[in-house]
């Protein structure tokens, strides 16, 4: 009898390993969201959503994807079982990147026009907090212990660091020119801050929120002007980190160990964000100028496939 | 005549430009060096050129480099062809080929010999040539390395049986240069092999209708999908529709009766 429990719950295993992931890709000029399955590498779904969609991210069980459609000034809702928009969340205006914190309750908004940051509860609907932040805030990552959550000022050129347990701004820390992108490393210990004019990644010590090393970048036949880096993603070990270059069309794979450049992988144009899959097997990039999505060998540091998608791609996320 | 003896007559063909091969270090150098030129220092200049358009057989965007890869094996077949067809012009007024000419073997199996034995050892270059590249992060998917070597064999046969008929042409080989300038650079140029020919096309509309009658452009591609393990049918048609066409075309010319050759000898 134990045999044949132990047997079904291998098969169950092995069929959920089996069944295709999803990545979910938001199309900024379409108003829609391409679904690209993850086995097939090919669009098999599109799912019209509110105006200008750009960051999207999963709740804990991914039964609710969560869209910030900037030009509808709200944060949707989307039933993943159904594929239909269920609730708008009050947002407040042109929200453009969010974060989730790690009770899969609140998300932190940036609103750009109003140099705010939004704190919405997803269960009651309500907005719990806002903050006031530098110029276009941007950039939204919240630290996996859940007590910070960071956000990019593009013109103040600020990270702001949020207490999450009192809603208070508490500390900024100054970085080079047009922050975009803020990434924490899984053991939450350094968070990776991206710079589009300044060309550079910040990489600060989250104990004392100060600088530990900056990183430049350099494509030879790429104009130094043209590398202006946008998303981060590290894989679950840390021991690679991916900068996505922006119209330089490239991705830079860092050694987080030495801060080296190891390799710039040749992705579509305009390329502005990542998603590694669960196994740090493949990364996904969002191609703007393109509307593409590349898709990158890990192991092999290669590019493998682009994926034809809707115009100007911006946000991804991956539903096991 | 039995087959065994047809089959040490290639054997022999193939062994004399196997040794001349190896005898003649500076032409395999020369063989490399061209198309690493245009590898390294070429195509640095322009590694940024094409990343904005997919094109068959790629799956994504590829550098410069690696899109001239393919070209450059073509480069090495298109010389290769062309000095060894050429060097029939010499070699049927005093080298080895002169005997095998007047031997009881048919002229057109001696052709095919010394064809069949230019394309295999440019092949070889090629996938020299491959190793080296792939110093510099240009590699194949290992299924393509296979597939590779039928497709540069017959394009290899190809571009040597279009040098065998020009050489049935002509009675001295005083002027190569004139062969390169008239003959392997505009059908070098006039290709796929440096720029995909939607680049030509929006460059020049006349251009690109050359480059699509240029049998050189379907060698290119026969070799690009190949090296990709991808079918190109037509690509392949052309090239072998080609390499026929071009072979009865030298051995008709290297007939005393029918050729350019006996036409001259005898003073017609």
């Amino acid at each position: 009898m134990k045999h044949i429990f132990l047997s079904l719950g291998f098969l169950v295993f092995a069929m959920q390993d089996l069944s295709a992931a999803t990545l979910y890709v938001s199309n900024e000029k379409d108003n829609n969201l391409s679904l690209i399955d993850l086995d097939s590498l090919e669009v098999i779904d599109t799912i019209e959503v509110g105006e200008r969609p750009r960051g999207i991210t999963f709740s804990k069980d991914f039964s609710k994807l969560y869209i910030c459609a900037s030009d509808s000034d709200s944060v949707q809702v989307l039933d993943v079982g159904s594929k239909k928009i269920i609730t708008d969340l009050p947002s407040g205006e042109d929200p453009e990147q969010f974060a989730l914190h790690p009770n899969d309750r609140h998300l932190y908004i940036s609103n750009e026009e109003d140099a705010i940051v939004t704190i919405v509860d997803t269960e009651s609907r309500t907005v719990i907090a806002q903050i006031d932040v530098g110029v276009e805030p941007e950039g939204m990552a919240i630290s996996p212990d859940g007590r910070w959550a960071v956000n990019t000022s593009e013109t103040t050129n600020m990270l702001h660091w949020i207490d999450t347990s009192n809603y208070q701004l508490v500390d900024n820390t100054l970085v080079d020119q047009r922050p975009r992108h803020v990434e924490f490393t899984h053991d939450g210990a350094m968070l990776w801050a991206s710079s589009e004019i300044g060309g550079t990644v910040t990489v600060v010590d989250v104990s004392s929120r100060k600088m530990l090393h900056q990183l430049s970048f350099k494509i030879p036949g790429v104009n130094q002007d043209r590398i202006q880096p946008v998303g981060i993603t590290l894989t679950s070990e840390g021991n690679l980190a991916f900068v996505a270059l922006g119209p330089a069309n490239h991705v830079a794979v860092v050694d987080t160990t030495s801060y080296e450049v190891i390799k710039y992988l040749l992705v579509g144009r305009r390329v502005w964000h990542l998603e590694l899959d669960n196994y740090d097997k493949y990364l996904y990039t969002s191609n703007g100028v393109s509307g593409d999505v590349s898709v990158i060998d890990v192991n092999k540091l290669k590019v493998i496939k682009s994926i034809k998608v809707g115009r100007y791609p911006w946000g991804l996320a991956i539903k096991p | 005549m039995t087959g065994s003896a047809y089959l040490n007559c290639f054997y022999g063909i193939l062994y004399r430009e196997l040794y001349r091969f190896v005898q003649q270090r500076s032409r395999f150098l020369s063989a490399l060096v061209r198309p690493l030129l245009w590898l390294v220092v070429f195509a640095a200049g322009f590694r940024a050129a094409l990343g904005v358009s997919i094109i068959p057989p790629y799956e994504t965007y590829i550098s410069y480099e690696v899109y001239i890869t393919p070209g450059l094996i073509g480069i090495i077949l298109l010389f290769n062809g062309m000095q060894g067809s050429l060097s029939m012009v010499v070699d049927r007024e005093m080298g080895s080929m002169r005997v095998l000419l007047t031997s009881p073997f048919p002229r057109s199996y001696l052709l095919i010999c010394k064809l069949f034995s230019i394309a295999l050892i440019s092949s070889i270059q090629a996938y020299v040539f491959l190793f080296i590249a792939s110093w510099f992060d240009i590699n194949a998917p290992l299924a393509g390395y296979f597939y590779l070597l039928p497709a540069c064999l017959i394009a290899g046969l190809m571009l040597a049986a279009v040098g065998l008929f020009i050489s049935s042409l002509v009675r001295q080989l005083e002027n190569f240069a004139g062969i390169m300038n008239f003959v392997i650079f505009p059908m070098f140029f006039l290709s796929s092999a440096l720029y995909p020919l939607w680049k030509m096309r929006e460059a020049n509309d006349w251009l690109f209708q050359v480059c699509q009658v240029n049998p050189f452009t379907y060698a290119v591609e026969l070799i690009r999908f190949s090296l990709y393990a991808k079918w190109n049918g037509s690509a392949f048609m052309v090239v072998a529709i080609t390499t026929i066409l071009f072979v009865l075309a030298a051995v008709a010319g290297y007939n005393p009766r029918m050729g350019l050759l006996g036409r001259k000898a005898t003073g017609e």
